[in-house]
């Protein structure tokens, strides 16, 4: 409805909008204000939402308290093998389920499917007792083979799929009369075609192994192996109190260097997202 | 061709087996094969297997294992705290579906508008989805703390506020909150790109015939945007039966068991007081629900659903 608005529209419209951004804005603000406060201001009355005294101690302590260099970098290296192993793998099946013709072709995508109607929460018992079996209890393995090629997966094939339905193929289809084959029409044409959508599906999966909680939380007890959000939840006192300037720092190492790159590049983010084949 | 065929292959004496055809099969299998056995391998086998473990008495504690048929569904019905577990996933998965769609479609809405610096506001709704998870919980649950960010401001403007995460319907009504702002600028962008997507001169029509603009809402808007509404409906649902780390952060479950889910509870039971075999029984019913109701939403599609082919 895209018609200009009389001057006391305009006035409303930023005004609610305004109004609207306090609860997605105030909270990321004040976990970073809060964690250079010292201690005895962070619950200070009036709240203070500009620091009046700036205490970095708290960031030290993080790395003090928990092996957090480490623990980021657990993060940090998991999130790009899931990142890189999804988009690949992903492109791969969803450019055959969209392109070549193969028996079975479609009974094949609809076991893939499954996938979509199966929260890995529902699962996670067996998978549990399955990477028992294989000694990878306490290690990354289950962090990344899960997310790679079981049920998180399968969303990102169904993107690739749609979107490769939706590309005209008359590219392809002069290559294939050249004589390439089709590994090297994937690769070389269809895969560079593919940007927008591979870029939605890496910045999601991204997100989404950063994120993860439950999984590390069943199979990993080491701190040196803890990933983030697990070593987050870490920093409690000896009665089990939170010790929230601590981790409010740690959350802020966490979270603003993500926030740095996505403001960046947030044109893809947003654009990938809204062009995913997702409109139904 | 020939050539190509004999490179890719290496059996030059054979390369009237290696038709087109047969060289397509054969890619087709090996471009799926990775996605393909990785959900055999960790969807279809354990969900089997977590059918198999349902009918078994499993504590690995007591390292018992023994074959009990059904008597852990017998369970499940007796379980005195499935109807308030049960309750607490409808409360929290409806609550937030209905609060998620209709501040999704405002926030779409007002940023569909022409008007400066639209673009930074955009950015700034979106921007939690981008904040860790846990380190977002981390914060609200740092602000909703009894001497926390939020009763202090209310304090300011003379309200004394609740202990937030200590009252059951406060707790429940928290937790959904938190996940709203979280996640709403997915489906807000999801929104903004299918109101982009109507047509302009149905709204032109509509003008010129007089039609009166919450009119033009009803009948183009939302008839134009419903297949987005619905599979963001189907997505968001199915994402909040899976809501784990929000309640684990920010309240145990508590407090009693008003804000213990499903998947909570699930977790619980299995990993921390080991009993495995209960807790693959209550894997089934998250299944059997989450499978029910994307079935239903499929169905609703047929009959709710405007479509332009």
């Amino acid at each position: 409805m895209k018609t200009d608005l009389s001057p006391r529209m305009k006035v409303v419209v930023y005004g609610l909008m305004t109004v609207l951004l306090i609860p997605f804005v105030f909270p990321t603000w004040w976990m970073v204000t809060s964690s250079i406060k010292p201690i005895s201001d962070i619950f200070a009355f009036p709240p203070e939402i500009i620091p009046s005294r700036v205490d970095l101690s708290t960031y030290s302590r993080v790395f003090e308290l928990q092996p957090f260099g480490r623990q980021y970098w657990n993060s940090a290296y998991i999130a790009a093998l899931v990142t890189a192993g999804t988009m690949l793998f992903s492109a791969m099946a969803g450019y055959a389920f969209a392109r070549i013709r193969f028996p079975c072709a479609n009974a094949l995508f609809m076991v893939v499917l499954v996938g979509l109607l199966i929260p890995a929460e529902v699962t996670i018992v067996p998978l549990f007792q399955m990477f028992l079996g294989w000694d990878m209890i306490n290690t990354h393995w289950p962090l990344v083979l899960v997310p790679v090629f079981g049920a998180p997966s399968v969303f990102a094939t169904f993107v690739m799929r749609q979107f490769f339905i939706a590309l005209p193929k008359e590219l392809e289809e002069a290559a294939r009369v050249d004589g390439l084959g089709r590994f090297r029409i994937f690769w070389t044409i269809a895969l560079p075609l593919a940007r927008p959508a591979l870029g939605a599906v890496g910045i999601f999966t991204f997100l989404h192994s950063w994120n993860l909680y439950l999984e590390p939380i069943v199979f990993l007890s080491s701190p040196e192996l803890f990933t983030l959000p697990q070593a987050l939840t870490q920093f409690t006192d000896a009665y089990g109190g939170a010790m929230w300037n601590v981790q409010l720092a740690a959350a802020t190492m966490t979270a603003v260097p993500v926030l740095i790159v996505f403001v960046i590049a947030q044109r893809q983010f947003v654009e990938g997202l809204a062009h995913t084949g997702l409109k139904g | 061709m020939n050539v190509a065929a004999r490179s890719t292959t290496g059996k030059p004496h054979k390369r009237a087996f290696w038709t087109m055809e047969r060289r397509d099969t054969l890619a087709g299998y090996l471009f799926i094969a990775p996605q393909l056995i990785g959900v055999v391998t960790f969807v279809l086998i354990p969900l089997g297997l977590v059918f198999w473990y349902s009918l078994h008495e499993w504590n690995v504690l007591a390292q018992t294992f023994r074959f009990q048929g059904l008597a852990n569904y017998e369970a499940l019905l007796n379980d005195p705290g499935l109807p308030q577990v049960l309750g607490a996933t409808a409360v929290f998965s409806l609550g937030l579906v209905v609060f998620n769609m209709a501040l999704a479609l405002l926030l779409a809405v007002l940023l569909d508008q022409k008007l400066k610096g639209i673009a930074v506001y955009r950015t700034l709704f979106f921007s939690p989805v981008v904040v860790s998870l846990v380190a977002w919980t981390i914060v609200w649950s740092f602000l909703l703390q009894n001497n926390g960010g939020i009763n202090a401001l209310l304090a300011l403007v003379g309200i004394e506020g609740p202990n937030w995460l200590r009252g059951s319907a406060t707790a429940m009504t928290s937790v959904v909150v938190v996940q709203v702002f979280k996640n709403v600028g997915l489906n807000m962008i999801l929104f903004l790109a299918a109101l982009q997507g109507v047509p302009r001169e149905l709204y032109e029509a509509a003008r010129v015939d007089g039609t009166p603009a919450w009119m033009q809402f009803t009948r183009i808007t939302m008839p134009m945007i419903s297949p987005t509404i619905l599979l963001t409906s189907i997505i968001t649902i199915v994402g909040s039966l899976q809501v784990f780390a929000q309640i684990a952060v920010l309240t145990q479950g508590g407090p009693g068991m008003s804000t213990t889910v499903l998947v909570y509870y699930l977790y619980q039971q299995a990993f921390q007081f080991h009993k495995f075999g209960y807790g693959a029984t209550l894997s089934i019913l998250l299944f059997l629900i989450v499978a029910v109701l994307t079935f239903a939403q499929w169905q609703m599609r047929r009959r709710l659903v405007f479509y332009e082919n």
